[in-house]
């Protein structure tokens, strides 16, 4: 925060800075589009375990609305209705404001427990939005992925880390 | 590692007003986005343009995907064809000698179909298919059953035509890009198809499960018309869907309701017939009334 603008030893890409944790989300989203025709639900809802991993690892580059365009392009990829992920990502960011507040103590398995938390959640909660009114999908349909979510979110996280020190380097 | 405090207002009033705004901003955000949903739900088609537009762009990239995995299909397919190759030679052979007989009773019958509808002057109006398109993706992380079709209103595909491959029913056109579109899985939960089972002639309607899976319910209650390997056909009622379509086959019987497989399976279906929606004949014309 010291003296950023005119040193040379602290200059960085703006552009770099500001559009990785972005981008790699929007890139999570576009998992949507490989090149599979599923009958059933089986891959990991990526963009919104990126988003969850940024947003553990640097509270503080994330507005609260952010959420919200990030959600629109979800929806917009995944074919969902529009608004079903706005709502969510955004409610979850303001459950985690609160989280942040009430945990004193951060570690990766904390940071676990709250991806395993919160992704069955809202799992849950785009099965409830995105389903016409005459459905018959019955809510195990997101098992698996949801399974397959929280396995990998410590990977996930690794990869935001790296994300974000190569975002920072110098 | 003590968890970083962040959010803190301290006594800047930027800092303040700038954290307020953000809650206000997610909070209308939130309100935005249930209005949003009100709207898909009063309306599915709502926003048809911008959906398309992202349906166009997404068929981009998965188009040129889609090249390669086709490759690694095939590559497993013709390595494990040279090591079955002997075994398999014998079965086909003896297959082609069952299949020519049958072929050659099903001429008989439909030449004695069509002398019989010729018989009973019974006109039927099939559509026939507007075009042909590739399968190229899907949406295998949402909730809801959509394969993407490389075919767009160009080439006059529009919401609410009928797909299908070789072996059967693939599903509804949903929604349509320039050059691509969104096609309504058979296993989506909105889908709702009217059958019959070939063996008894009962009409029964097939909804999606979202599970790879459909259900089957009769649509007259009581007794067990379902038996395991029933062929469940299209029966036309109503329109949309062509009569005598295969849709699926029934694997579990449960009562009065059975699960079903469809028989097109889409990840392997390379091309798809899109058909425009068809419409029942009216049997007789109503006379005019005389003057």
């Amino acid at each position: 925060m010291i003296a950023r603008r005119g040193n040379p030893y602290m200059e960085r890409s703006a552009l770099r800075v500001t559009l990785i944790p972005v981008l790699s989300v929007l890139a999570g989203s576009a998992m949507a589009l490989v090149p599979v025709i599923a009958t059933e639900p089986i891959v990991p809802p990526f963009g919104l375990m990126m988003l969850l991993a940024w947003r553990l690892l640097r509270p503080e580059i994330w507005p609260v609305w952010a959420a919200l365009p990030l959600g629109l392009a979800d929806d917009l990829m995944s074919g969902h209705y529009l608004g079903t992920a706005m709502i969510l990502w955004t409610v979850a960011f303001l459950v985690l404001e609160w989280v942040d507040q009430l945990l004193l103590w951060r570690e990766g398995w904390i940071e676990w427990a709250i991806a395993a938390v919160a992704l069955p959640a809202l799992g849950v909660g785009a099965w409830a939005l995105s389903q016409p009114g005459d459905s018959h999908t019955s809510v195990l349909t997101i098992l698996p992925q949801t399974i397959g979510a929280v396995l990998l979110f410590p990977a996930i996280l690794r990869l935001t880390a790296a994300l974000d020190t190569w975002r920072l380097k110098r | 590692m003590a968890a970083p405090r962040h959010r803190r207002r301290g006594f800047s009033r930027r800092v303040q007003y700038g954290l307020f705004a953000g809650y206000v901003i997610a909070i209308s955000g939130i309100l935005l986005g249930a209005a949003l949903l009100l709207v898909a739900r009063l309306d599915p088609r709502a926003f048809g343009t911008l959906r398309g537009v992202v349906v166009d762009a997404g068929a981009l990239f998965t188009g040129i995907g889609r090249v390669g995995v086709e490759g690694l299909h095939g590559a497993g397919d013709s390595i494990s064809a040279y090591v079955e190759a002997g075994s398999q030679n014998e079965a086909l052979k003896r297959e082609l000698a069952r299949e020519r007989r049958a072929v050659i009773a099903a001429k008989v019958i439909a030449a004695e179909n069509i002398r019989l509808k010729k018989l009973a002057r019974l006109a039927e109006h099939l559509p026939a298919p507007i075009l042909s398109a590739r399968l190229i993706g899907s949406t295998p992380t949402g909730q809801r059953r959509f394969a993407t079709l490389s075919a767009g209103t160009s080439e006059g595909v529009r919401p609410g035509m009928t797909v299908r491959s070789a072996e059967g029913l693939v599903g509804r056109v949903y929604e349509s890009g320039i050059f691509a579109s969104r096609v309504l899985l058979l296993t989506d939960g909105e889908t709702a198809v009217p059958v019959k089972i070939t063996r008894s002639g009962q009409a029964a309607l097939a909804t999606g499960q979202g599970d790879g899976t459909m259900e089957v319910r009769a649509l007259i209650a009581g007794g067990s018309p379902f038996r395991r390997g029933d062929l469940v056909v299209t029966s036309g009622t109503g329109g949309v869907y062509t009569p005598n379509t295969p849709v699926a086959v029934v694997t579990t019987v449960r009562g009065d309701r059975a699960v079903a497989r469809p028989l097109a399976d889409p990840a392997r279906a390379d091309f798809a017939a899109v058909f425009p929606i068809f419409q029942a004949p009216v049997a007789d014309l109503p006379s005019q009334p005389k003057p």
